[in-house]
C-alpha cells in the first residue's frame, strides 16, 4: 500500500543554521500523525516545506505518489493538501458561508450583474458542518459570535468542502479552553473517519495521545523517534523531545 | 424559555441601536421642524428649496465619503481625497479654460476626464505606499494630502481657476425632474458602491481585510491590487466631487475639498464604520451625510451662529461611537 503523503529527507538550512536533517516519515489515509517536539524542533519549518511556503535544501515531498516539491503554496492546496494555522485565518465579521467559501465565493447573475450567492454558501456550510457533527446556531451571523471549537470546525470544514486529502493542523487547541479541546479531538477523529490523513503538531501531551496514531518526536531539526501511542508513554516522548533517546 | 425571551429582547435593542442613524436623522428633522413652526410659523421639511439646499450639502458630503467608506471598512483611511478632489477641479477647470469661452460639451467631457485621471494618479500612489511600501495608510495618504495639494496650487497660481462655459454651469446647477444634478450623481454612485460592497465579490473580500488581512491572503487573494483598487475608487469618487464644485460655482478651486474632508470621515463612523476596519455600509455613510447637512442648513436656517454646526457634528461624532461601542457591549462578545 503506497502512502497518501510521503516525506523523503527533508533538509532545509538557514545559512549555515541546519534547521531540519534527514527527516523522513509517511502519512497514509484516515491516519493521524503528530509531530511532537519542543520549540525550536523544526516542526514549522517541516510543515513549511510540506505546504510549500518553504522550499527544502534538499529532500522530497509526494502525495499519493505526485511529486509536490518545487510547487507553489497555491499549487500545493490545489493538490490536497490544506494547512489549518492557528490563528485559523476565519475573517470574523463574516458569516460562515462566506468564511468557507473566502477567495472562490459562489455568485449568481441577476439583470446581468454578479451578485453574491448568500444563500447557497450559507447552506453548505450548515451542510459541511453537520458532517461534522456541529450544528450552526445562525448561519447568517458573523463567526466572531460563534465558540472557539465552532470556530476550528469551520476553518476544517473548509478543508472538507475543497476536497483535501492532507490537513495539516498547527497547535489547534493552544488557545482553546478544555470543552473546545474535546470538540476539536473529536473533529480530528470524524476527520479520519472520512479517509482524511492528518499532520498534527502539538506539544501538549494529553492532545498527543488523544488523537495520535502515530507519533513523530523531532528534536534538534532531527526524528529523534518514532512511537505508537500504546507502545509509550508520557515520560518517553518528553525524554525524547529532550533529544536524550532514541 | 427565559434564554429565548431574552434573546428577542437583545435582538430588539440590536436592531434599535443598528436603526439610530435613521431615528437620529428623523429625530434633528422634527426638531428644526417645531423650531420652525414655533419661531416663524413656516414648514422647514416641506420646503423645496430647503430639502434641495440640504441634499446638496449632502451630495458634496458624500462624494468624498464614498469611496472612503471603502477604504475604511477594509481597515485604512484615505486623506488624500481631500485634494484629489482639489486637484480634480483645479485640472478640469484650466482644461476648460484653456479651450476658451465657446468650449463645447465634448470639451468639457475630456476636461472630466482628465481631471479624473490626475486623481486617479494619487490614488495608485496611495495603494502602492500602503501595499507595497507597508506605510500606514494614514501617515502616507496624509503625505500625498500634501503633494496633491501643493500640486494643485502649483497649477492654478495659488487662486481659483474661474471659468465660463454654459454646459458646465447647468450640469452644476440643474434639476432632474426637481432633484439637484448633484444629488442624483452622488446617489447614482452611492447605489453603485453599495453594489460593489455588499453584493461582490470584491466587496466580501474588502470586509475579510478588514477583519483579518492574513484570511484574504491565504484564500490566494492578491490584496496588493485589491488595496490599489480600493484607494483609486476612493480618489475617483473624490473626483466627483471637485467636478460638481467646478461645475456648480463655475471655479475650480484647489482647496475646494479640504473643508469637507472631516465632514467626510464624520459621515463614514456616524454610519457605523469602525475605524479598525471590517465594519460600515454605504446606507450607513448615507445616513452620516445627511446627518451631517441637516444639523449645517438647519442651524443657519434658524438663525444660530454657524459656528455652532463644529459643535453639533463633534457631538454627534461622539455619540455614534458610543452607540458602537454600546452594541458590542448587548450582542458581542462570548455569552
Amino acid at each position: 500500500m503506497t502512502a497518501l503523503l510521503k516525506v523523503d529527507g527533508l533538509n532545509k538550512r538557514f545559512g549555515g543554521n541546519e534547521a531540519v536533517k534527514n527527516v523522513t516519515f509517511d502519512v497514509n489515509e484516515g491516519e493521524c500523525v503528530v509531530l511532537a517536539g519542543d520549540n525550536g524542533a523544526g516542526k514549522s519549518t517541516v510543515i513549511k516545506m510540506i505546504s510549500g511556503v518553504y522550499q527544502p535544501t534538499d529532500g522530497r515531498v509526494f502525495l499519493s505518489g505526485e511529486q509536490l516539491t518545487g510547487k507553489t503554496p497555491e499549487a500545493v492546496r490545489t493538490a490536497g493538501i490544506e494547512t489549518i494555522y492557528q490563528d485559523l485565518a476565519l475573517a470574523d465579521n463574516l458569516d460562515p458561508g462566506l468564511n468557507l467559501y473566502l477567495g472562490r465565493e459562489r455568485t449568481v447573475k441577476r439583470m446581468g450583474l454578479p451578485f453574491l450567492d448568500r444563500k447557497t454558501m450559507r447552506d453548505d456550510a450548515v451542510e459541511v458542518m453537520k458532517s461534522l457533527g456541529i450544528v450552526v446556531p445562525d448561519p447568517a451571523a458573523p463567526v466572531r459570535e460563534m465558540s472557539g471549537g465552532q470556530r476550528q470546525a469551520i476553518a476544517i470544514a473548509r478543508a472538507i468542502h475543497w476536497q483535501a486529502r492532507l490537513v495539516i493542523m498547527d497547535e489547534p487547541t493552544a488557545a482553546l479552553g478544555v470543552p473546545e479541546q474535546r470538540e476539536v479531538m473529536a473533529l480530528i477523529h470524524r476527520l479520519k473517519a472520512k479517509g482524511v490523513g492528518i499532520i498534527l503538531i502539538s506539544h501538549n501531551l494529553p492532545d498527543i495521545f488523544a488523537a495520535a496514531d502515530r507519533i513523530i518526536v523531532l528534536a534538534r531539526g532531527v526524528v529523534a523517534g518514532e512511537r505508537r501511542p500504546a507502545e509509550t508513554n508520557d515520560e518517553e516522548i518528553v525524554r525524547m523531545m529532550m533529544g536524550a533517546t532514541l | 424559555m427565559e434564554s429565548v425571551a431574552q434573546n428577542k429582547g437583545a435582538s430588539f435593542v440590536k436592531s434599535l441601536l443598528n436603526a439610530w442613524s435613521w431615528l437620529f436623522l428623523i429625530l434633528i428633522l422634527g426638531f428644526f421642524e417645531i423650531y420652525a413652526q414655533i419661531e416663524t410659523g413656516n414648514t422647514f421639511i416641506f420646503r423645496v428649496y430647503n430639502l434641495q439646499s440640504i441634499s446638496v450639502a449632502a451630495s458634496q458630503i458624500l462624494l468624498l465619503a464614498l469611496g472612503l467608506t471603502l477604504v475604511i471598512v477594509a481597515g485604512h483611511i484615505d486623506m488624500s481625497i481631500a485634494f484629489s478632489s482639489g486637484l480634480a477641479s483645479v485640472v478640469i477647470a484650466l482644461v476648460i479654460r484653456a479651450a476658451g469661452p465657446d468650449a463645447g460639451l465634448l470639451i468639457v467631457l475630456v476636461a472630466a476626464l482628465a481631471g479624473f485621471v490626475a486623481a486617479a494618479v494619487v490614488g495608485v500612489v496611495n495603494g502602492w505606499l500602503v501595499a507595497y511600501l507597508n506605510v500606514p495608510s494614514f501617515i502616507g495618504t496624509l503625505g500625498t494630502y500634501g503633494v496633491a495639494r501643493g500640486a494643485a496650487l502649483i497649477m492654478a497660481g495659488g487662486a481659483t481657476v474661474s471659468i465660463r462655459n454654459s454646459y458646465a454651469r447647468d450640469l452644476g446647477n440643474g434639476n432632474i425632474l426637481g432633484f439637484p444634478i448633484p444629488l442624483v450623481i452622488a446617489m447614482v454612485l452611492a447605489l453603485i458602491c453599495h453594489y460593489v460592497l455588499k453584493h461582490t465579490r470584491f466587496g466580501a473580500h474588502t470586509y475579510a481585510l478588514g477583519a483579518n488581512p492574513a484570511s484574504v491572503e491565504r484564500a490566494g487573494v492578491d490584496v496588493k491590487r485589491h488595496l490599489i483598487i480600493l484607494f483609486v475608487i476612493s480618489a475617483l469618487t473624490a473626483a466627483m466631487g471637485g467636478l460638481i464644485y467646478t461645475f456648480r460655482f463655475s471655479a475650480g478651486a484647489a482647496n475646494s475639498g479640504e473643508p469637507i474632508l472631516l465632514y467626510a470621515v464624520a459621515a463614514v463612523f456616524i454610519g457605523g464604520a469602525s475605524l479598525t476596519g471590517g465594519q460600515g455600509t454605504i446606507m450607513g455613510t448615507v445616513i452620516g451625510a445627511f446627518i451631517i447637512a441637516v444639523i449645517q442648513f438647519g442651524l443657519v436656517f434658524s438663525g444660530l451662529p454657524p459656528y455652532w454646526q463644529f459643535v453639533a457634528v463633534g457631538l454627534v461624532i461622539i455619540v455614534a461611537v458610543l452607540v458602537d461601542q454600546s452594541k458590542d457591549r448587548i450582542v458581542g462578545g462570548k455569552s
